[in-house]
């Protein structure tokens, strides 16, 4: 199954003829995505990687009897006009690859979205992949790689993953797959402090998800989305075992580290307070980002024993 | 700096029509005199720093008279919080308050929306009181509803007389929130006045980074999130930022107090921000202390690796150099083992190096790493996906501690080869000058020489390297010609050199 992403799904990429568009393209087609178009303002009628482009999200979604899901490669100030450009052309998932897109255009986007029944990954995400599948963004980097790193669905020992982090969704992936479990998919939420899919929103997706067993968080200090996602497992809205890893037990109030959401304000988004919230909900909380595939075949080793 | 001084933040509000006290922000304590002189009566100095609980860390004093001001504006111009020393002071008149309120507007990650807090008792100790602040929500094109916020003031003490200024304010507060597009900006107190005015007593200003190159309006200077003024190195590396958009390049001092206490103060070179955040976790649970926070991902180009490197090791009384991102990281690392390799070399290393470069491509650059530095004092070992971060930082204790020289990254200096600067054939590139000793050059290392640029050189006829292309096309081509440099020097023929001067460490000003 997978969630979001399989290779059923009609992908699209605005900006592909920018040098980003260009290479996460081929990546994307060759690791088995279904590619359908592309479009840049002015460009219509080029062809990339094997893609025909168009001028227009409307015009690719006309060719194609409709597109699942648009993938956005270009210049942060212009991502809020491409995604509503996309919303509005009917597309119903949009990721948002570029980083430093201005909090209140993401609050545009989100607003947009919500009035048409939309939803969002990113700004500032590497997109998702569903290993044996397909991979809209650009995680793993190469088709190989990614082939590679990543072990498809094993019955029965499948996770999950959601990360804030983008490196560290191919971490998690990586290390998780060495440790033998299959991973259904990889969703980097990104890491800003306004984003549209976040983890209990994805966790829900997977909660529902037959293929995964159980799911795995990269989670960081800031914003509340490792807490609200404690408060679904406290309300008995996602049963699957959850492990996740904390990053920034080091930082300090007031000072961010990258990641636009990676900020402590007053006593909100603390590590500690992340760690407390999804511990009493009952998750697994590693204290080192290498006991994580421990923890997480611990997860099925006792579901076996009990 | 992406947070403006509360005298900044009143003006902002003053230009919208929002009444704020009379007064001024000074920095010497004539100014003072004279702006309390000017102004009469009682007035109250405020230090503008962005600390909480200021009143009571000493940061607000009352004056009755201008001499008394001067006085007070000493005391306060020689106070330093934590590594914020204050350079400017606000002096006002004092306001005949009447009544208090806590008005703030930041961002619900969950609504996906500003949020307005509003609660009338206002005033200080607003972070005992969370449970009883009103939460209104805000539409991002719409602002905050009237109807909510009367209905707030409705059920609150304050008499209603007073409620159509506090709306109209609030309002206000609201909209210019939005219009500087700011991550926070609260105001607390807003208060009415004995004549029944609503006045802006406090305010807080946070603007979203990412939204600065929009606002030239507010002056700010360096748009980093940041809880000090920045440092000459941070302003240094906003520069090397801003001059460079391939990639991410990120560099904040952090607070070293204790570190002698610690097993010594290490340089940090992070790649993305969760990895870069997991491994500075490992490097603290060894036992060191972290001078910087710095990361460079998102592929960066090699000069931009390179000058991080360059300002990371600018800074005082580095012990080592420890970098990781990921681990597993989707871009091919060789560029960035390239920058660090020239950095390293530019500089004759002598502190012990640690660097995890797993992810794509990650057996080549672990090789063009170490083998580049291996003329060098220091050890310098690099590391793959396979090589969790806990053995990483293990290793780097394990380099710091064999370690018999006292020597820190204070008696670093850089060289760069004689023929720089000299009659060699150079050829400009953004940002700098490549340099090639031609006359060291022969038929069989020029061939090699156009294999390293990708093309770029290629052999003029006699055997020496000249442009294969126009020098417009290599204005960007660091990566390469760096690549050059470096894989000359590994075959012991150091005749390529890439002259990327930092603005401010190599050369005078011109930074950010």
């Amino acid at each position: 199954m997978a969630i979001l992403i399989d290779e059923t799904k009609k992908v699209m990429i605005q900006g592909i003829t920018g040098r980003e568009g260009r290479a996460r393209t081929k990546l994307m087609r060759e690791f088995g995505t279904n590619v359908v178009g592309g479009c840049t303002p002015g460009k219509g009628g080029q062809d990339v990687e094997g893609i025909h482009v168009h001028d227009t999200v409307a015009e690719v979604v006309e060719a194609n009897g409709g597109v699942d899901v648009s993938v956005v490669f270009v210049p942060a100030r212009l991502v809020k006009s491409a995604a509503i450009e996309a919303i509005e052309a009917g597309v119903k998932l949009i990721m948002l690859v570029p980083d430093r897109v201005p909090l209140w255009d993401a609050m545009g986007i989100a607003e947009v979205a919500a009035d048409h029944g939309a939803e969002f990954i990113g700004p500032n995400t590497l997109g998702v992949i569903s290993p044996g599948r397909a991979v809209p963004g650009m995680i793993g980097g190469r088709a190989e790689s990614a082939r590679q790193w990543f072990n498809e669905p094993i019955p029965g020992r499948t996770v999950g993953v959601i990360s804030r982090s983008g490196g560290m969704s191919s971490s998690c992936g990586y290390y998780l797959s060495r440790a033998g479990l299959g991973i259904s998919t990889i969703c980097h939420v990104g890491g800003d402090s306004v984003l549209g899919l976040t983890f209990p929103e994805v966790a829900l997706k997977f909660q529902d998800d037959p293929e995964t067993d159980a799911i795995v968080l990269f989670g960081e200090i800031g914003g509340s989305m490792e807490e609200r996602l404690a408060d679904l497992m406290a309300a008995g809205r996602i049963t699957k075992p959850v492990v996740a890893y904390i990053g920034g037990k080091a930082a300090r109030e007031g000072t961010r580290f990258s990641h636009a959401g990676a900020i402590i304000e007053g006593d909100r988004g603390t590590h500690a307070g992340k760690v407390r919230a999804l511990t009493q909900a009952g998750a697994v909380v590693v204290d080192g980002f290498g006991d994580l595939p421990e923890a997480a075949l611990g997860v099925f080793e006792n579901a076996a024993r009990s | 700096m992406a947070r403006l001084h509360e005298y900044q933040g009143k003006a902002l509000l003053k230009q919208r029509g929002i009444h704020v006290p009379d007064g001024q922000a000074i920095t010497t304590p004539q100014q003072a005199h004279d702006v309390a002189a000017e102004l009469g009566g009682r007035v109250v100095l405020k230090v503008q720093a962005w600390i909480t609980g200021r009143k009571a860390l000493g940061g607000v004093l009352f004056a009755d008279t201008p001499d008394e001001a001067k006085a007070h504006a000493e005391t306060l111009l020689a106070m330093r919080f934590g590594n914020f020393p204050v350079s400017e002071v606000l002096v006002e008149q004092c306001l005949d308050i009447a009544h208090e309120l806590f008005v703030s507007q930041s961002i619900d990650d969950a609504a996906r929306a500003p949020m307005l807090l509003l609660d009338c008792a206002g005033g200080s100790g607003i972070e005992d009181r969370a449970d009883s602040v009103a939460r209104l929500a805000v539409s991002v094109s719409d602002g905050v509803n009237e109807d909510d916020v009367k209905a707030v003031l409705a059920a609150s003490e304050i008499p209603a007389q007073h409620h159509g200024a506090l709306v109209t304010a609030i309002q206000a507060i609201a909209t210019t929130a939005r219009e500087c597009e700011a991550r926070a900006f609260e105001v607390n107190p807003l208060v009415v006045l004995a004549d029944g005015t609503a006045c802006a007593a406090d305010c807080r200003v946070t603007i979203d980074d990412y939204a600065v190159f929009r606002h030239p309006e507010l002056g700010i200077e360096i748009a980093r999130e940041l809880d000090h003024p920045a440092t000459e190195l941070e302003r240094i590396a906003y520069g090397v930022e801003q001059a460079d958009h391939r990639g991410t390049f990120y560099f904040a001092q952090l607070p070293t107090d204790g570190h002698e206490d610690t097993k010594g103060l290490a340089g940090f070179h992070g790649a993305g921000g969760g990895g870069s955040m997991m491994s500075m976790d490992a490097v603290t649970n060894e036992g060191f202390t972290l001078a910087n926070f710095c990361d460079t991902s998102g592929n960066p180009s090699a000069a931009k690796v390179y000058r991080a490197a360059r300002i990371i090791l600018s800074q005082d009384g580095l012990t080592g150099y420890f970098g990781s991102g990921s681990g597993v990281a989707s871009q091919e690392q060789f560029h960035s083992a390239y920058g660090l390799a020239k950095a390293f070399n530019e500089m004759n290393m002598n502190l012990p190096v640690v660097i995890r470069l797993g992810g794509n491509a990650e057996d080549r650059a672990v090789e063009i790493l170490e083998d580049a530095c291996r003329e060098l004092p220091a050890h310098v070992e690099g590391y793959r996906k396979d090589d969790t971060p806990a053995f990483c930082g293990g290793r780097f204790t394990a380099l710091v501690q064999e370690r018999t020289d006292t020597s820190t990254s204070n008696d670093l200096a850089r060289s760069v080869p004689d023929y720089v600067g000299g009659n060699a054939e150079a050829f400009p590139i953004e940002g700098g000058h490549v340099w090639i000793d031609v006359e060291s050059c022969d038929t069989e290392l020029t061939a090699k020489m156009a294999d390293w640029s990708s093309g770029l050189l290629k052999d003029d006829g006699t055997g020496r390297p000249t442009l294969a292309v126009d020098e417009e096309e290599v204005a960007k081509a660091d990566s390469e010609f760096i690549a050059c440099e470096i894989e000359c020097l590994r075959i012991g023929r150091p005749v390529l050199f890439v002259d990327l001067p930092i603005a401010g460490i190599d050369t005078d000003g011109g930074a950010a």
